[in-house]
């Protein structure tokens, strides 16, 4: 077993998870800390409606390149039964507890979270594979939550599962920033509509009258030769259709899916145009403005049009 | 892009979709932000419409405007032509 377990061993000083988090504090605890620390952990639910459209590539991606930044990021899957998001960050042999037993206090969350063997600041909290629909609860994901918030966590992740059923409420529930990830395509965009629809009625913003969670769209598999030939709705479309703000454009790319073979977060790909497309999109969510790129086809030569794939 | 595609371009499908997606996304969201009976009261309309007149269900509109101080329920029906 290759977690890092503290339940049994006295952790000795100096040791690096020792020197970045507190002392565990018992699941089921309410933790007194919160006030102080919660304005500074911000929570994003990575959400998008339809399935397949790169939820997972998305958190990921956005995770490791926050934690590269120095924050602490703490990644959850929500997808309670099928568990993905351990296979796209590389850690799926680590997983020995997750998210539902940490809810049920089967063990405590220090137990569960996997610590990143490439990104120090980065935690990947695995989903349940149970089928029992009812093992996710508001009450547990709050407390989890609130541990995570007062073990000084910068973000909080939420990897959202596809449809609007449970996993995916429970995700944005307790959302402060939502990243609706979209592709050019009719289905994709309508669902993604429907998500904004929940985002605004069905949060735990929108049930106390907070302000609302903030939105950002996030397309991914954009391919800017399509459409410039006019066989792909652009950018400018999509965000006229939502009246959302744009926060990434991600290139269609095969990078994506050798990424996903290989367990590496394809933002840490760094050659790859995707990645430095997430580096932008890492960088606007922290508050700089960065300009949208790869919105324009490499220009090629005549032979490359000819006969270049 | 092969030799053979460069000739044969797709057609461009784009402003279609984009449409499309306006006219549904306004009439989707009227019924979220509406009451919880227009999509009923849409439905029931057409049936009663059609006992009269052959019409399409996307012939008939039904949205809720927001005017200052009350709602107006518009209801728009296309009638098919003579033929």
């Amino acid at each position: 077993m290759t977690l890092e377990t503290e339940s049994t061993v006295q952790p000795l000083a100096g040791q690096e998870e020792n020197a970045v988090r507190p002392a565990p504090q018992p699941v089921g605890n309410p933790t007194p800390s919160i006030t102080g620390a919660s304005k500074l952990t911000e929570i994003i639910v990575v959400t998008s409606g339809k399935g397949g459209v790169g939820k997972t590539t998305t958190s990921a991606s956005l995770a490791c390149g926050l934690a590269q930044r120095g924050k602490k990021v703490a990644v959850i899957d929500f997808d309670i039964g099928l568990r993905n998001l351990d296979l796209i960050m590389g850690c799926e042999r680590r997983v020995v507890y997750d998210f539902v037993n940490v809810i049920n206090g089967d063990c405590t969350l220090k137990q569960a979270l996997i610590k990143d063997k490439r990104i120090e600041t980065l935690y990947i909290l695995a989903a349940s594979q149970t089928r029992d629909k009812d093992a996710l609860h508001a009450e547990g994901v709050r407390r989890v939550f609130d541990e995570l918030i007062a073990d000084g966590f910068d973000y909080i992740i939420c990897d959202s599962p596809a449809g609007i059923e449970k996993g995916a409420h429970l995700a944005m529930y307790y959302a402060d920033r939502a990243i609706v990830v979209v592709n050019p395509e009719v289905s994709s965009v309508r669902d993604s509509d429907r998500i904004l629809g929940l985002l605004a009625s069905k949060t735990a913003r929108a049930e106390k009258g907070e302000s609302k969670v903030k939105e950002h769209l996030l397309l991914t598999r954009y391919s800017p030769r399509r459409v410039a030939n006019g066989e792909m709705m652009s950018v400018d479309d999509v965000k006229e259709i939502l009246g959302v703000d744009v926060i990434g454009v991600i290139p269609e790319s095969q990078d994506v899916l050798s990424a996903s073979n290989a367990g590496t977060p394809v933002i840490l790909n760094a050659e790859s145009d995707v990645a430095q497309a997430y580096e932008d999109a890492v960088r606007r969510l922290l508050g700089e403005e960065v300009p949208l790129r790869f919105l324009q086809e490499p220009k090629r030569g005549f032979f490359a049009r000819m006969f270049g794939g | 892009m092969g030799l053979l595609a460069f000739f044969r371009r797709t057609p461009a499908t784009a402003s279609l979709a984009k449409e499309r997606l306006r006219i549904i996304v306004a009439q989707e969201r009227t019924n979220r932000d509406g009451p919880d009976y227009l999509p009923l009261l849409r439905r029931e309309l057409f049936e009663v419409i059609k006992k009269y007149v052959n019409v399409d269900p996307e012939a008939i509109q039904v949205t809720l405007e927001k005017e200052e101080g009350h709602d107006v329920l518009e209801l728009s029906v296309a009638l098919p032509g003579k033929g």
